[in-house]
């Protein structure tokens, strides 16, 4: 990685010299973001690369986008749970199966929490894993060709929001319920909610060698509402933690009904005692309907397979698995600092944050000291596994984040500020302005044993006055903070795609290396590849025409096809022929109904086209891939549906 | 003479060397591709630098009416080449052998240098031939035509040493590690001749 550490020599340099020009080198300015050292940390020369990949959810568009930190230049939008026209994911038949549900095809969720997978608490830079809220999914996205590779369905679930955190070695991502439904669910009254709706917290194994996902089991948790959660990690390695909500299982005005007891819960989930629990035939089995989508780069295709039942555990059938840890004002946040020591619970009602000491809970726990029950499961006295509470000042506390070196970055959304504190003597130490109503916060490596704590990245919910105004929407904004510093520095802003609602990030150096360049065209094991132009040809199996078609630098084979009639169903398998990076084709033909295709190289994409009309139709390459790119076309005869033109095709006759 | 001898046995075996090295490398870059395309010239044929190589300078090239890189099969010389060098080690190795027991003089180790030279200057000059037609001798329906100033049709003859600026490419030509093997082994049977010409030379004065 030279390119960064010619950056790093090139700002070396720059503050050099800046201190031989006599000015306040390393210290902030009073200018703040005018500052013009504000501008040099995070310009990255045209040529120079960033220091981290910063993933961000894309909220409602159901994306990932992908960002440089410092700079916050987009780099690239990763189609996840919603079709995607630029690369035709969704569109095509390859990636068509990747959007089925038990509710047939839903090409669109709200992305929210994404998170990387880990080895020993550290990011490994393997998969990218994010949640969808709405028809709950998980999506595990390859960090080496960035594309999303698998989509598993969460049945018994609502508003997938608690998720998708992972353990520190990738053994499980957890898929945790929002709104507590009917299991399984039924036609029954609304009003007869209480005590009768459940909360999945479903734990999704991830394969060790090929990430593949699988869900193992559902704790069938008190119709509350799961909010946020987060793995344990060091000591509490073991333990998952999530925020409640709504533990009145009130049904309706929830902002007020659901809003009255002071205190709610954070749920602590010991999974290494009910994984045991379960291997040990444990559980019960319910049916359940619910896809496993998988998609295989060999053959570039996705499978869509439905399962049909699902393990269910009673949490009151596990004795010292689980415990409710009262904290207070509707928590949202749900954070574990990096030593696995303190589990911060924040009160989005209030203006103190609760931070729980894992010895004291684990102590309590071992002296009994319970402070009743709630449907069976202890509740520990809040005084018992309190460890601290900062003071801040601030209105409506969110999320946490931590540097690595003791502090915790809290995010205040009513407020619109990031307040820093330290862990142990929980004083506040710096606090600074967002712009406006800021939401999750991020430091790469923030859901980790190791955080690495040079830059924040606030996301905010509104926007107003910060960039030129664009009609009565604007994209989200998100800043940057130089963290390195006892004082915080908002170093950028920049807008971003959809709703950056979380974020995850890494440093550069853990992904560029094996970033895959080209799929080869040697191993691809497509059912309908053109591995040779030589095989390139046109079938007709009844109505169904089969174009076997390869791309190359500027042409397509073939590019004249006849025998083409209306009402048939035409499929183009496309097979890109290149083998250097960066240089995909496209393909798109007049009056299609999906979107055009981008091929990557060595990859085949089929795209459907019916015609409807007699005539001779245009097809061409939508990349512009090379200086003879708007020659890059073809024709297709279409002729009418009793014609008895054969079928013919050729190239350069 | 025996030291001589052992130069002599041990230099050609440098020569085994262009059977695992490239003999040379051209290197090509430009704007667009800031890892540069490459290709080694090996004895039995060209290959790729990085993966690819070929197949991507192939497609540069099919622009200007260039023809597609030889496979190893349609050029004579990616067959003779690996012959013509076996026997050359064989019959250093022979001559050394003789010369270590007294068989033969420090002359024949001359004869040899001078074969190898004559053979390796053939070499580049053919080598030199094959660039000069592949870089000129170009399809006439190529897409783009391009002269120079002075209204000849532009040549894409890469050098046959050192760099040269094609188009937008920057073109370098050198010489490469089984180059520099066959190099110092052809120095050390230079030394082995001298060594034996100066022991041969220090006995004659002893002599009467
Ligand atoms: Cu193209």
């Amino acid at each position: 990685m030279k390119k960064y550490k010619h950056y790093v020599f090139a700002l070396l340099g720059v503050s050099l010299l800046l201190a031989g020009c006599g000015n306040q080198n390393g210290e902030s300015s009073s200018n703040g973001a005018l500052s013009s050292s504000a501008a040099e940390k995070v310009y990255v020369a045209p040529g120079e690369q960033d220091e981290y990949y910063a993933f961000l959810s894309g909220g409602y568009s159901g994306n990932l986008t992908v960002y440089g930190l410092p700079s916050g230049r987009m780099f690239k939008e990763i189609p996840v749970f919603s079709q995607f026209p630029t690369s035709g994911y969704g569109y095509s038949e390859e990636t068509k199966p990747m959007l089925n549900t038990s509710f047939g095809f839903v090409p669109w969720d709200d992305a929210h929490h994404p998170d990387i997978s880990q080895t020993n608490g550290e990011l490994d830079g393997r998969w990218v894993f994010i949640n969808g809220n709405n028809t709950p999914r998980i999506a595990r996205i390859s960090l080496s060709t960035f594309e999303t590779e698998e989509i598993i369905e969460v049945p018994n679930s609502a508003g997938n929001h608690s998720s998708s955190f992972i353990t520190e070695n990738t053994e499980y991502v957890v898929a945790g319920t929002r709104f507590s439904v009917p299991v399984p669910q039924r036609d029954m009254p609304i009003n007869e909610y209480k005590g009768n709706f459940k909360g999945a917290l479903s734990f999704i194994s991830v394969a060790p060698d090929n990430g593949r996902l699988n869900l193992e089991f559902q704790l069938l948790m008190p119709g509350f509402n799961y909010d946020l959660s987060h793995p344990g990690r060091g000591k509490s390695h073991g333990w998952f933690f999530f925020t409640t909500y709504n533990t009145e299982e009130a049904n309706s005005l929830m902002e007020v009904n659901s809003s009255q007891n002071d205190k709610d819960f954070i749920a602590a989930i010991n999974w290494k005692k009910i994984e045991e629990y379960v291997k040990n035939g444990g559980g019960t089995k319910i049916p359940a309907n619910y896809a496993h989508n998988v998609y295989d780069d060999h053959n570039h295709t996705g499978t869509s397979t439905m399962k049909k039942e699902v393990l269910t555990v009673d949490p009151t059938k596990v004795p010292g698995a689980v415990f409710f840890l009262p904290t207070p004002k509707s928590p949202h946040g749900c954070d574990v600092d990096p030593t696995g020591q303190y589990i911060i619970g924040n009160g989005k009602l209030s203006a103190d944050l609760t931070v729980h000491s894992f010895d004291k809970m684990i102590a309590a726990i071992e002296g009994e000291k319970f402070d009743g029950e709630a449907y069976g499961i202890p509740i520990l006295k809040f005084e018992d596994v309190l460890a601290g509470t900062v003071k801040s000042g601030g209105l409506g506390p969110l999320h946490t984040e931590f540097d690595g070196k003791g502090n915790a970055y809290t995010t205040f959304f009513i407020s619109s500020e990031v307040v820093k504190w330290k862990l142990d003597t929980w004083e506040v130490i710096d606090r600074k302005p967002t712009f406006y109503s800021v939401g999750h916060i991020m430091i790469p490596g923030g859901n980790s044993r190791k955080p690495f704590g040079k830059y924040a990245v606030a996301m905010n919910k509104i926007t107003k006055d910060r960039y030129l105004p664009t009609g009565p929407e604007m994209e989200h904004s998100a800043q940057i903070y130089d963290i390195s510093g006892e004082k915080m520095e908002l170093i950028y802003d920049f807008p971003t795609h959809g709703e950056p609602h979380y974020a995850a990030g890494c440093p550069a150096e853990l992904l560029a290396p094996k970033s895959k360049k080209i799929y080869r065209l040697t191993d691809n094991k497509h059912e309908f590849a053109t591995i040779s132009p030589n095989d390139a040809r046109v079938e007709r199996n009844g109505k169904e025409v089969h174009i076997y078609m390869s791309t190359i630098r500027s042409h397509f084979t073939p590019d004249n096809i006849e025998g083409i009639k209306v009402g048939d169903k035409v499929y183009f398998h496309i097979t890109n022929h290149e083998q250097d990076f960066d240089v995909p084709h496209g393909f798109s033909i007049i009056g299609q109904n999906t979107s055009e295709l981008l091929v990557m190289p060595g990859q085949t994409k089929t795209s459907i086209w019916e015609p409807k009309k007699v005539g001779v139709w245009p097809f061409y390459c939508t990349d512009f891939c090379s200086a003879l790119h708007q020659e890059m076309q073809g024709y297709v005869r279409v002729s009418p549906a009793n014609s008895d033109i054969e079928l013919s095709w050729s190239l350069g006759e | 003479m025996k030291k001589a001898s052992i130069l002599m046995i041990i230099g050609p075996l440098f020569l085994l060397g262009l059977y695992a090295f490239p003999l040379w490398n051209i290197m090509l870059g430009a704007p667009q591709y800031p890892e540069p395309l490459g290709m080694n010239i090996h004895i039995d044929g060209i290959r790729d630098v990085n993966e690819f190589d070929l197949q991507n300078i192939d497609g540069l090239n099919h622009y200007i009416g260039m023809r597609k890189l030889p496979k190893p099969e349609e050029m004579w010389e990616f067959s003779a080449f690996p012959i013509v060098i076996g026997g050359m080690v064989i019959l250093g190795l022979v001559i050394g052998i003789l010369g270590f027991f007294k068989k033969v003089g420090y002359q024949w180790f001359m004869g040899w240098f001078v074969l190898m030279s004559i053979l390796g200057v053939l070499g580049m000059y053919d080598f030199n031939a094959w660039m000069v037609d592949y870089g000129t001798n170009l399809d006439p329906n190529a897409i783009m035509k391009l002269s120079n100033p002075d209204g000849t049709p532009m040549s894409y003859k890469p050098p046959l040493f050192g760099h040269a600026k094609m188009l937008n490419f920057d073109v370098t030509s050198l010489p490469s590690t089984g180059a520099w093997m066959m190099f110092t082994g052809m120095m050390l049977i230079l030394a082995a001749f001298f060594l034996g010409w100066k022991t041969r030379k220090s006995k004659e004065i002893e002599k009467p």
